[in-house]
């Protein structure tokens, strides 16, 4: 007779009859404080709870940047900020347009939600078919969540927040758009998802060449703490070149395979070579970015016939 | 005595390798229907060498990438290839004339569900292979992409491919054309797409005669391995839609393995 004992435990928890995340913040610089999501595919499992979120106080107020993958993270991010510190938020600023860095924003949303102009428009026109995704995959943790786009356009450029010399970096290539944000004083770089660490780099929306040159931008940086999108914090440019030499291996294996004809259901069985084959969630990331990338590569190595 | 006959029924069952080889591997739940709408009164039976290559999560439900590869067995005289779960259960069909039987190409998935090849010996048997894929739903009842852009007729039949020499003397070619493959099941969008598509050699023979439907993706990619003539010049392609536009051209053949 099957019981509550064979039921598999779903994680984080559901304690005392809530469902909870079970936030923890990590400084990881003064005053800077690190959620990390776990590096994996979004699922029930874990609630959504992919992505590295961060906050930083200024003395002026809170610098939070992304707000998770939904409303129950939204919620428990915001307590974990009063937690451990009495300043109030006062910036919310979204990197770009994936689910699992803002559908945590209703909570926030008596103050202006910031983001570059194309982040802010892509999630207005079809935030509500990632949200729509969000719920076939995470299921029940997002409850009450709903798209909530940012409603204000920031400023790239240097900003003296409070104590903070910090400066928004307009990017792009992960996505539609990438926004960072540099902490001068620290030589501290919030790079959202145009840095993987350990973790495999994902394509959706992915232009392999505007990545780079933003890889490269972000190298020219003076930089102590790298703070990845997915995976671990590091220090120096470390993490800027796994995902640069992971997006160059993967382009040259696809292209190869394309210039020997190999079709796409064939791509797909192609080995992961070292030290790639190391990456958390690489096996599944190389099928998606087979269906993101390869068709555009056949068609390069096909002449014209009529 | 009942419980001898049900022991020694599920011992035959055990036993008899056509008995096991025609209960699904994947467990379909509408198998015997899909089987009968397709096949008929021929005799069917699961082979693993009838091998069906497709990823075990469909990133896109608009283009789900296979290849069929039925080499381990020999003179297959057609494949079919199907999705049980589509409204549309015929994703196409190849005759092998002088050719390998081995494609590779695209299909729209309308929910996850198998996705089968059969191949038919000329004893009239249909072996078939298959792998499950998981997918979100809607694709085949979504309108293609193209008509989102207005001049996507000015680019329609257009087509590219190209050839590569085998170890084994065969021509790999992959020929890829413009074409929305509409399936019809779109509101307001009438079935539109590539319905046949023969891959000659430079003579006029035949090599491969495949006949895409309905579930075959947009700007269909299509991978096969023809047998030409050793030294022939170019393959030439020769398909139409459903419309009677005619896609016809030539690609040439280079058959030094050196190049």
């Amino acid at each position: 007779m099957a019981t509550l004992a064979t039921v598999r435990q779903v994680a984080p928890a559901r304690a005392a009859g809530r469902w909870t995340y079970g936030l923890e913040p990590r400084e990881i610089a003064d005053g800077v404080y690190l959620l990390r999501g776990k590096d994996e595919h979004l699922s029930v499992e874990n609630g959504g709870n992919i992505a590295n979120i961060t906050f930083m106080t200024t003395g002026d107020g809170v610098v939070l940047f992304d707000t998770g993958p939904s409303r129950i993270y939204g919620e428990e991010l915001k307590a974990a900020i009063a937690r451990v510190t009495d300043e109030p938020v006062a910036r919310i600023i979204v990197s770009h347009a994936h689910p699992d860095h803002y559908l945590g924003s209703q909570v926030f949303e008596d103050l202006p939600i910031e983001s570059l102009p194309v982040v802010r428009d892509v999630i207005a026109d079809i935030g509500d078919l990632f949200t729509d995704n969000m719920y076939r995959l995470v299921d029940v943790w997002m409850r009450g969540t709903r798209t909530v786009a940012p409603n204000k356009a920031i400023t790239p450029g240097r900003e003296k927040i409070g104590g903070r010399n910090l400066e928004f970096i307009a990017l792009g290539g992960h996505s539609h758009g990438d926004l960072v944000i540099y902490d001068h004083g620290q030589q501290l770089l919030l790079a959202a998802d145009l840095v993987f660490m350990d973790r495999a780099p994902t394509t959706p929306h992915a232009d392999l060449a505007v990545w780079h040159e933003s890889l490269n931008t972000l190298q020219a940086l003076p930089l102590s703490t790298v703070v990845p999108g997915h995976g671990p914090v590091t220090e120096g440019a470390q993490a800027i070149e796994q995902t640069r030499a992971y997006l160059t291996w993967l382009e040259t294996t696809l292209r190869t395979a394309a210039e020997q004809g190999l079709s796409e259901a064939e791509a797909i069985a192609l080995p992961i070579d070292a030290p790639f084959d190391q990456l958390a969630v690489v096996e599944e990331e190389f099928v998606r970015s087979i269906s993101h990338l390869y068709g555009d590569l056949a068609l390069e190595a096909l002449d014209p016939v009529n | 005595m009942i419980r001898a006959a049900v022991v020694a029924a599920a011992m035959s069952l055990l036993v008899n390798p056509l008995a096991a080889a025609t209960a699904d591997p994947l467990n379909s739940g509408n198998w015997d229907w899909v089987r009968g709408f397709l096949f008929e009164d021929a005799e069917t039976v699961f082979d693993e060498r009838v091998v069906v290559k497709a990823p075990k999560f469909a990133e896109d439900n608009m283009n789900v990438p296979f290849v069929v590869d039925a080499r381990g067995l020999d003179d297959v005289q057609k494949i079919v290839v199907f999705a049980d779960s589509n409204p549309i259960l015929r994703v196409l069909s190849m005759e092998p004339v002088k050719a390998e039987p081995f494609i590779a190409a695209s299909l729209k998935m309308q929910q996850g569900g198998p996705v089968r090849a059969a191949a038919l010996t000329p004893d009239g048997v249909w072996h078939v292979g298959g792998v499950f894929v998981d997918a979100a739903g809607g694709g085949c009842t979504e309108p293609a992409s193209v008509h989102a852009q207005d001049d996507w007729m000015d680019h329609l039949g257009e087509m590219h491919a190209k050839t590569w020499l085998q170890d084994d003397g065969s021509q790999r070619a992959t020929i890829r054309a413009y074409h929305p493959m509409d399936t019809g099941l779109a509101d307001g969008i009438p079935a539109f797409f590539i319905e046949r598509l023969d891959i000659k050699d430079a003579d006029g023979e035949v090599l491969a005669h495949i006949e895409p439907a309905e579930p075959v993706a947009q700007h269909p990619s299509m991978t096969v391995l023809v047998r030409p003539e050793e030294g022939s010049a170019h393959l030439t392609i020769d398909g139409r839609d459903t419309e009677a536009n005619l896609l016809q051209g030539q690609t040439p053949l280079d058959w030094d393995l050196a190049s």
